[in-house]
């Protein structure tokens, strides 16, 4: 079932020449897992802010085209109904935070919809330690690390418990054990609660393995949308400079040079066994 | 030349983030500093254009110490790029950023303007000359904040998490344009957890970890090295990855880009048919 649809949909910030996105047809299935990426600037962020209203009723500009999300129809509908089914995690989670600890970051979006007291604390505590930062709750935001902070932005999304996340590169200020310590909270929330998930990376040698759907921007444009093999082996993903994960690359690399491993791989563990058949067998 | 010796820092919140720093980092060198969120690496590197004072130790950039010059006057010497473009950028277009230090440092007009169109195109940003910044993505910030220090051409520059936001072409540029600042002599100090970068510029790399350095040697050793990765909440590359669980093959367990990798299993899959 789709959560979200969109149509030729095209969108010029106001006083921009050119849009940032054009013509963009996508379906994004309830439950998938999808990573939306492409060269910077291509009109990944802009996507995302159509996906919670941020775009037209914030940023105002035109927007031509449809777009329908969790049977919402975007332009209808305001933002506030929108957040109740999208969470938007910004790439720069200084940008997203403001209160004076954590929990009240986290408890902010659910004060808003009016939730009686109880309710409250009981989601707040459900999103601090889905988070992993249950001992962070009084600690003030501005105090924190950059990862820690990070946590607390999707903690203060997860608390709504949105339908759909949306997540632009929310691990950009991680070491990579804490980025992966991220890719494991959001693929819980994804196999686990069923959350839709929109990743927006370049780092797809950390993510790829938990993706079911990478979709592929350049210029506005979508120009791929498929499964992760599919998008990591096409030609023009490697023109438009897509950062094909290295466990790929090299299975690319023997093929080009007569030793085909058959089966696609994504992950190091997949290369690893492809590789260790081959060395057995010949 | 940058010399480190025994560097201390505290913050005045009493946070300890530098414990005993000894260092040298030579004219034409690249460094990579690598290690685990507040590991002091950002705090490190501050020391190199004065914007911190050591609370113990000294730094000398060019054999003069930190402490005894201002950082306007550092600055001409050792450019910084901050992490968060956000913390840098402030002019109305991206072509008045650009301009601004040199027309502070006092060049030429004539100077600033082929300065500023030589770092447009480098970062291939001249489409957006007359742009706010702000109206531009977070990676095309990011270099934006890049061309601005690059314009007055410092001899040493530091990029703090210069990867964060680019796609691979760009990350590929800027590999190949570091390269370029090393052949002229120019030394580059990166600080990055972009495991995969490092892997493809091999450079000088220190391990940092709780205010100490860890290890140091060039990137194929430490980052081929699991104990210290580790310690370092950093992860092998990806080949490295591979090429550890198929140790028992006997491969070599140093192995970091896909090139020589290709290399050893075409030799290895050859010899067998």
């Amino acid at each position: 079932m789709a959560v979200i649809e969109t149509r030729d949909l095209t969108y010029t910030y106001p006083g921009a020449t050119k849009p940032s996105i054009k013509d963009v047809s996508i379906t994004i299935n309830k439950g998938d897992f999808v990573i939306l990426t492409g060269p910077s600037g291509c009109g990944k962020t802009t996507l995302c802010r159509c996906f919670n209203g941020l775009i037209p009723h914030f940023y105002n500009g035109t927007l031509e085209g449809e777009i329908v999300v969790a049977g919402l129809n975007v332009a209808d509908h305001q933002i506030h109904q929108l957040a109740r089914h999208v969470g938007l995690v910004f790439q720069n989670p200084e940008n997203q935070l403001f209160a004076l600890s954590v929990e009240k970051d986290v408890a902010f979006g659910l004060e808003n919809f009016a939730m009686p007291r109880d309710e409250m604390r009981k989601r707040v505590d459900w999103a601090l330690q889905m988070a992993g930062i249950s001992e962070l709750s009084e600690r003030p935001p501005h105090e924190l690390s950059g990862g820690q902070q990070q946590r607390v932005a999707i903690a203060s999304v997860l608390a709504m418990q949105p339908d759909i996340m949306v997540l632009d590169e929310p691990t950009s200020f991680l070491d990579p054990v804490g980025a992966e310590k991220i890719f494991e909270v959001i693929n819980e929330l994804n196999k686990k609660l069923g959350i839709t998930i929109i990743l927006v990376e370049h780092r797809l040698d950390l993510a790829a393995k938990y993706a079911n759907h990478v979709i592929v921007m350049d210029e506005g444009k979508v120009v791929l949308s498929g499964t992760p093999r599919e998008i990591f082996t096409s030609e023009e993903a490697r023109l438009i400079g897509v950062g094909i994960p290295k466990a790929t690359r090299l299975y690319q690399q023997l093929k080009q040079n007569g030793i085909d491993l058959k089966t696609v791989p994504v992950t190091t563990e997949e290369t690893a066994n492809l590789l260790r058949e081959a060395l057995k067998h010949d | 030349m940058i010399d480190v010796k025994d560097l201390h820092f505290t913050y005045p919140t009493g946070l300890e983030a530098l414990k005993g720093i000894n260092l040298t980092v030579n004219d034409g060198e690249f460094l990579a500093v690598m290690g685990q969120n507040g590991a002091g690496k950002t705090t490190l590197v501050k020391h190199f254009n004065g914007l911190l004072k050591p609370t113990k130790g000294e730094v000398l950039v060019d054999g003069v110490s930190t402490r005894d010059v201002s950082v306007a006057k550092l600055a001409r010497n050792v450019g910084f790029v901050f992490q968060n473009p956000d913390h840098q950028l402030f002019s109305e277009t991206v072509e008045d950023e650009i301009a601004f230090a040199l027309k502070n440092f006092g060049f030429e007009e004539a100077v600033i303007e082929k300065q500023v169109d030589w770092a447009l195109n480098l970062l291939d940003l001249t489409q957006y000359r007359k742009t706010s910044p702000f109206m531009l993505s977070g990676g095309e910030r990011k270099r934006v904040a890049l061309a601005s220090i690059l314009a007055w051409d410092p001899q040493v520059i530091i990029l703090d998490e210069p990867t964060i936001g680019q796609d691979y072409q760009q990350k590929e540029k800027l590999r190949q344009f570091i390269l370029q600042l090393n052949a002229q002599k120019k030394t580059v100090i990166v600080v990055t957890h972009d495991v995969e970068f490092v892997a493809e510029c091999n450079p000088r790399v220190i391990l940092m970890s709780q205010g100490k350095i860890l290890a140091e040697g060039i990137a194929k050793e430490i980052l081929t090295n699991q104990k210290l990765v580790a310690q370092a909440s950093i992860v092998p590359p990806q080949i490295t990855q591979i090429f550890l669980e198929l140790a028992d093959l006997g491969l070599p367990t140093d192995v970091i880009d896909v090139p020589e990798a290709t290399e050893i299993l075409l030799e290895r899959l050859r010899e067998r048919s």
